[in-house]
């Protein structure tokens, strides 16, 4: 099976992160990045499947050309090759033209199945899965907590808020997974030196056949005005428990008429 | 004036969810709002009344197993012919899974661009939304199309303002292509009497600290004295002390109550992630330098298991 699995660089959430004041995009420059936390469990259920039913896995990841360490990093968990898109035009695209493009990509590499996770932490908005699968006319199973491949058809359990549904789709789809699904390997040291010779092919927007006007900032679907740091929340009143902590927080509660 | 789509958010259990009368209290001030029930046989009959009480001036269905069967993409092409005809000023809808997953698709068939998680929504389409975990907060604007939003529920308080909406059924015509994730079971779990923990106005979160499952039957008493949700840290949850969809944080849900408890919890950046816009924070941490603290409102240092009990009893004595 050609399994493809996207990879998106982020900033790191356990870092304060920012917009860059001059343009208001992501800042990239000032905190360390690494692999989208999601992506993880997505390259781990991509080895999996190619484990069990045999194939090749891919990454594609569109992004600057740092984001190539996060791309090594991928491959030693165990993948077979990568793809980076990578162009200086796409510098502030949306996410309606971040998912043209890896669209673009997917429709050049043929996949049978393709993984990614569930949602970005610097976006958070979690919608690149349905639109890629969209653009390509395939089904997208999103949210997975368990991915089971028998033959052509993918059966796929989701968390709802009242339980979780059963669905299914034939390949070519799209699985989008939580971090319920699987516990991501560590790369052993073997994988970290075998990564360093896989081959990452490089393609840019012109290999892809999209104009530069119809992504970056030209081609921007919405954008940001302005922003500005959450006036930060300052402590409050704090009380050592003397026996009579559990009264104290009542007291607090009643105050501001929660009881 | 033109109409503002709400994208309506309903549960078989529950009905219409809070989030969709505060997307109609919000659409109210943009335009006039029509509700869209995408769901199946029957929904919209059983929704109106509701969706009336809170200003729907009209209310546009579209029901059956072809809607209901599948995941979001039936609902999608609906919704885009109804956009295409109608030309609504603004389209709302929940910023759930689901919600953001019809969004996006609507967002590539008509070519438009996409805003998801607005806490608001100004007359000229600028949305307010917070990013990187609560700690900014972005304006931004729809520049190709008519403004497509997400809503993230406790964003205002619904306000009722009652019409008698008009149902109008429409034509249910989707490709096969719609029709590739195919619903095939749907599990109710056991559900408890609690608010959904993304719309309570109260949260109490169990952390690490509550020690196991079974500790969190105190978390649970609290939250229910006080008529909140019960939600949990990533630790909790990894330690099996409670299940995952009641994870409160980065890769869990988001929560902006009224009033929000962490009971043994440090107070990880993660987890403030999911509930730093809570309006009131009350932490309960046995160790003075948990990063909690520096949060809360309100915090009590010391043992949970001591100064939970003695909340307990004093709520049940004054009420
Ligand atoms: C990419 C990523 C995503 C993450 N996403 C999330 C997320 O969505 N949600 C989330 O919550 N975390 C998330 N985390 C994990 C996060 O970093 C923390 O590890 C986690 O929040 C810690 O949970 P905790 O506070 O319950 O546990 P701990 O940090 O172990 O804290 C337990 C606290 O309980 C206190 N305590 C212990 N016993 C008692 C007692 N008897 N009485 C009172 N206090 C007591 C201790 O003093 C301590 O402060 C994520 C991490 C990463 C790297
Ligand atoms: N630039 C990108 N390159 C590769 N994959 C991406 C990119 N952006 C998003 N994705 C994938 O889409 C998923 C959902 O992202 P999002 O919709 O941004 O929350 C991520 O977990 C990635 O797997």
């Amino acid at each position: 099976m050609n399994i493809v699995v996207l990879v998106k660089q982020v900033p790191d959430s356990g870092a304060d992160r920012s917009l860059r004041a001059d343009d208001n995009t992501v800042d990239r420059g000032s905190t360390d990045n690494v692999i989208n936390e999601m992506d993880e469990y997505a390259i781990e259920e991509a080895l999996k499947v190619k484990e069990s039913v045999g194939g090749e896995v891919t990454v594609l990841t569109m992004g600057p050309d740092r984001a190539s360490e996060s791309i090594r990093k991928a491959l030693s968990m165990g993948p077979d090759k990568a793809v980076h898109v990578m162009d200086d035009a796409l510098h502030g695209s949306c996410a309606v033209a971040t998912s043209k493009v890896l669209a673009a990509a997917l429709g050049q590499l043929g996949a049978d199945l393709i993984i990614c996770g569930a949602e970005s932490t610097d976006g958070r908005v979690q919608v690149i899965p349905h639109m890629i699968a969209e653009r390509l006319g395939v089904a997208a199973l999103t949210g997975a907590r368990k991915l089971t491949v028998d033959g052509s058809t993918l059966t796929v359990e989701r968390q709802t808020e009242e339980g979780y549904e059963v669905v299914t789709a034939s390949t070519p789809a799209m699985v989008s997974v939580w971090d319920t699904i699987n516990e991501p390997r560590y790369p052993s040291f073997k994988g970290i030196m075998a990564a360093k010779k896989k081959p990452v092919q490089t393609l840019s927007l012109a290999d892809l056949g999209i104009a530069a006007a119809e992504v970056g900032f030209d081609g921007a679907t919405s954008t940001v005005l302005e922003h500005a740091k959450r006036p930060l929340r300052s402590a409050g009143v704090k009380v050592t428990d003397e026996d009579d902590g559990g009264v104290k927080l009542v007291e607090f509660l009643a105050s501001e008429k929660f009881v | 004036m033109s109409e503002i789509f709400v994208v309506v958010d309903a549960t078989g259990e529950f009905g219409v969810k809070k989030v969709t009368l505060e997307m109609l209290t919000l659409a109210r001030q943009l335009g006039t709002p029509a509700a869209v029930v995408l769901g199946g046989p029957g929904a919209a009959d059983a929704l109106s009344p509701k969706l009336g009480e809170y200003g729907a001036a009209k209310v546009y269905a579209a029901e059956g197993e072809e809607i209901d069967g599948y995941l979001v993409a039936p609902k999608a092409t609906v919704l885009a012919d109804l956009v295409k005809r109608v030309r609504p000023g603004a389209v709302l809808l929940a910023s759930s899974q689901e919600g953001k997953e019809i969004a996006a698709r609507l967002a590539v068939k008509l070519h438009n661009g996409i805003l998801t998680d607005a806490t608001d929504l100004a007359a000229d389409g600028t949305a307010t939304q917070a990013v990187f975990a609560g700690s900014t907060i972005v304006k931004s604007k729809v520049t190709r199309g008519l403004p497509l939003v997400t809503v993230r529920p406790n964003s205002l308080s619904p306000t009722p303002a009652p019409a008698s909406p008009e149902v109008e059924q429409l034509t249910v015509t989707v490709s096969d292509t719609d029709k590739l994730a195919r619903v095939v079971q749907r599990v109710a779990e056991q559900k408890s009497s609690r608010p959904e923990l993304t719309e309570a106005s109260v949260v109490v979160s169990g952390g690490r600290g509550v020690g196991n499952a079974d500790n969190f039957k105190l978390v649970e008493e609290l939250a229910d004295l006080l008529g909140g949700a019960v939600g949990a840290s990533r630790a909790a949850v990894d330690s099996g002390f409670y299940p995952h969809q009641f994870q409160v944080g980065q890769t869990g849900k988001t929560v902006s109550p009224q009033l929000y408890i962490a009971l043994g919890i440090s107070g990880a950046i993660q987890h403030r992630a999911g509930m730093q816009t809570s309006k009131t924070i009350v932490a309960v941490n046995k160790d003075a330098e948990a990063p909690i603290f520096e949060l809360a409102d309100f915090g009590v240092v010391g043992d949970l298991f001591k100064i939970v009990p003695q909340a307990v009893e004093e709520i049940r004595k004054r009420t």
